[in-house]
């Protein structure tokens, strides 16, 4: 048991991931003797060598579709996208190949590919450094796709992924790098990759988020529980597949869902929550699911994503919301209702 | 069974090459099949040449400053790279059209955009610096080499148009290796568009030396897609000069694309963010000092007698003034107002957008009479609860 910062977690959870296999290669931009802009490779590229730690060129279709052939010679590829903004040139080979490839073959391809990928906002960036396009990738079916909030997951999970014979996005919440914890580096009794935690118990209402907004997920339900209100707060873990068990068998104790996520509202992560739920708690629910998410607009300019961004007074809110108490929309849903209808009505 | 080898760039190989050159790093003249393309260039042009690249550098050197001070978020500075920049912007026509990546600033600077403009990006304030129809030039593209299939796709605008505008895009070295950038050069060779594939070899992609990109000089490429290239001293000023003429020649000619390979080198970092000393040599930094392009129009305009002490304070005068000027504009620029967010998503209303924004005006007129900063929050629009407000929260505070 050692104390490490999220990042290092990673970097060390890569590095036993190759000590223990020779096929696990890690490929991407800058990941070498940089050790990546973020640093998490850093070191690896010194001890592995430079067949084992990739520097590729400037171009992330080329590296994902070489690591795809890569894979097809029995290689585990570990590819790093440099930031959020950049993975959408290499899009096609992750959702046309490598998420294909198994299901075209009938098994008998696996693309035991994990894909790293820095993401989520709050640290200040230019444009296409703060993305969270999770949602895009949990809608393709033959990836699974999960997210880390704590240094123990991050090198438990990196690890499970890399082990798994399916291809898996690794989202990692880069404005947490720096968040320590302790870590077990090994893997026996850990959670499988598939499941959600729940982070802390409560009775009121329950609160599913995952990667960054963990923690402030956290601290909303210290504040939440100075005012009286118990909320049960689950990290989600894994966002392709859900752990409905946890999600449902905490919904069914608080009768309410708030689901918060920097990813814009329409078709993310937390509508399919919330549909799911519905169709599953329907009869529990006090409340229709409440979604505390980033806007559906571009991420906004750095100046401005301290607004885009939910916060802890947000997810407040919208735990108020559930709970019928006052918030920002009280004495609002039949205006916000009819002014919808107007809208469509008015053919816009 | 054969030994692992070492990938051909950690073995030293680097695409190099010959180039054209005009001027020598000491000053002195180099005879060329490409002088003809300068000879109008008289004394006062190549003072105003030097004049441009002592500004750029000033500008560089006052953001990074404003960078390390917190005024600004990043800052991809161009030191070294001014011959480059300047030799071809001020090639062009206003009519001309620029397709960029984010380190031209000295090229947008050259366009016409005025220094608060090209503050507004870096400071965080917008994902656009300047509206692209006044000044002719694209927004700054941070997707690498996206912006070249943009240029061939107005290029054959212009073909269509029949007009002898011509296009110029940007990018590095490392943007050779996209895909954008080669599919750009296959359209842009098929349907003869009238652009200037202008890649700025500045030697490094962050921490990537040129050779992880191409094994062969990367102005080699472009004659397997139909595209004449040629490969240019990059910090010679009057050198990049005649080669740019020569391309947007045969653009507006009818001749269609050109490439430009301009060989310089990325002096400073590769933006505020990035830490060189973790793979670059000190030496390799020195030896291209020796080759810096402001100091070689110097040492030619001295040559020339065409230097005088008068004329140098006056450059180092103006350069501080458009230092102070970029300064100020950038430290008085307030942070745009809160529901900016909403702005310009979508060209036609969109209901779903209206209900956040109306639901977020809500949240923001009950909850937030501050934001983060301490700046007041401006609801702009009608704003539906009127100014009830109670701060922001704390544990405890409501009933
Ligand atoms: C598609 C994409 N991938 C990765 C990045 C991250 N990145 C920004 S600049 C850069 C290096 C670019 O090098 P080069 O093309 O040589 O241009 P230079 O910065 O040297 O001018 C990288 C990898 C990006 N902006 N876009």
């Amino acid at each position: 048991m050692s104390t490490m910062t999220l990042g290092r977690a990673i970097n060390t959870g890569l590095r036993a991931a190759m000590d223990a296999d020779p096929k696990v290669v890690l490929m991407g931009e800058d990941i070498g003797t940089l050790g990546g802009v973020f640093r998490i490779t850093d070191g690896l590229k010194k001890d592995f060598g430079a067949t084992r730690v990739i520097d590729t060129p400037l171009a992330e279709s080329g590296i994902m579709g070489t690591a795809v052939g890569l894979a097809f010679r029995g290689y585990r590829p570990v590819v790093e996208i440099q930031f959020d903004g950049f993975i959408y040139p290499a899009f096609d080979q992750i959702v046309s190949q490598v998420a294909k490839m198994h299901y075209r073959t009938r098994g008998a391809v696996n693309m035991p590919l994990t894909i790293r990928v820095p993401f989520g906002g709050g640290i200040g960036s230019p444009e296409h450094h703060s993305e969270s396009p999770e949602a895009y990738f949990t809608h393709t079916s033959g990836l699974r796709v999960v997210s880390v909030s704590n240094p123990q997951d991050a090198y438990t999970m990196i690890r499970q992924a890399i082990a798994s014979d399916d291809p898996v996005l690794y989202f990692e919440p880069k404005r947490r790098y720096h968040v320590k914890g302790e870590v077990q580096e090994t893997l026996d009794g850990a959670l499988p990759l598939g499941r959600a935690r729940v982070v802390a118990e409560g009775t009121d209402v329950t609160l599913v988020t995952y990667g960054p907004l963990v923690m402030t997920a956290a601290d909303a339900a210290i504040a939440a529980s100075d005012e009286g209100v118990s909320v049960e707060v689950i990290d989600l873990r894994s966002l392709s597949p859900v752990d409905y068990a946890t999600v449902e068998a905490s919904v069914r104790k608080t009768g309410r869902l708030v689901i918060t996520h920097e990813a814009g509202k329409s078709g993310g992560v937390g509508a399919e929550i919330s549909a799911s739920i519905t169709e599953r708690c329907f009869d529990y629910l006090e409340h229709a699911p409440v979604r505390v998410t980033g806007f559906d607009i571009p991420y906004p300019p750095s100046k401005l994503e301290h607004h885009h961004l939910p916060d802890l007074d947000r997810i407040l809110d919208g735990v108020d919301r559930a709970l019928r108490r006052p918030n920002s929309l009280s004495n609002f849903p039949a205006a916000h209702s009819t002014s919808a209808t107007a809208l469509e009505g008015a053919g816009l | 069974m054969h030994t692992p080898v070492r990938p051909p760039h950690e073995t030293g190989a680097t695409a190099a090459g010959p180039y054209v050159q005009l001027v020598r790093p000491d000053g002195s003249r180099v005879a060329s099949s490409y002088d003809h393309w300068v000879e109008d260039v008289d004394p006062d042009q190549l003072r105003s040449l030097y004049e441009d690249m002592v500004v750029i550098r000033r500008i560089d050197t006052e953001a990074t400053a404003l960078q390390r001070q917190g005024e600004l978020g990043l800052w991809p500075p161009l030191l070294g790279q001014e011959a480059a920049q300047i030799g071809s912007a001020r090639t062009l026509r206003d009519s001309d059209f620029v397709f960029g990546s984010y380190r031209e600033n000295g090229v947008a600077w050259c366009r016409g955009v005025d220094p608060e403009s090209l503050m507004r990006v870096w400071r965080g304030n917008a994902a656009a610096g300047w509206d692209p129809a006044t000044v002719n030039m694209a927004p700054a593209q941070v997707i690498i080499g996206a912006q070249a299939l943009h240029a061939a796709g107005y290029g054959m605008g212009v073909v269509t148009d029949g007009t002898d505008d011509a296009v110029i895009t940007y990018f590095g070295d490392g943007a050779t290796s996209q895909g954008d950038v080669n599919e750009a050069m296959v359209f842009a060779a098929s349907f003869h568009a009238p652009v200037v594939f202008f890649c700025s070899n500045n030697q490094w992609a962050i921490s990537e030396p040129v050779g992880l990109q191409a094994q062969v000089p990367i102005a080699n490429r472009a004659p397997g897609f139909g595209i004449p290239s040629v490969r240019v001293d990059g910090n010679d000023v009057l050198a990049v000069m005649a080669v740019t003429r020569e391309a947007l020649d045969r653009a507006r000619s009818g001749g269609g694309p050109s490439f430009i390979e301009a060989v310089t080198y990325r002096m400073g970092p590769h933006t505020t963010a990035d830490d060189p000393t973790r793979y670059r040599d000190a030496a390799e930094l020195e030896e291209w000092r020796a080759k810096d392009p402001i100091s070689r129009v110097e040492a030619l305009l001295r040559a020339e007698g065409l230097f005088t002490d008068e004329f140098g304070t006056a450059v180092a005068a103006r350069a501080d003034a458009v230092a102070a000027e970029l300064r100020s504009s950038c430290i008085s620029m307030p942070p745009p107002p809160a529901l900016d967010i909403f702005a310009h998503v979508y060209a036609e209303p969109n209901s779903w957008l209206e209900n956040q924004q109306e639901e977020y005006a809500r949240y923001l007129a009950m909850y937030g009479t501050a934001d983060d900063a301490g700046h007041p929050v401006q609801v702009h629009g009608t704003d539906p609860v009127g100014s009830a407000s109670t701060g922001p929260r704390e544990a405890g505070d409501r009933a």
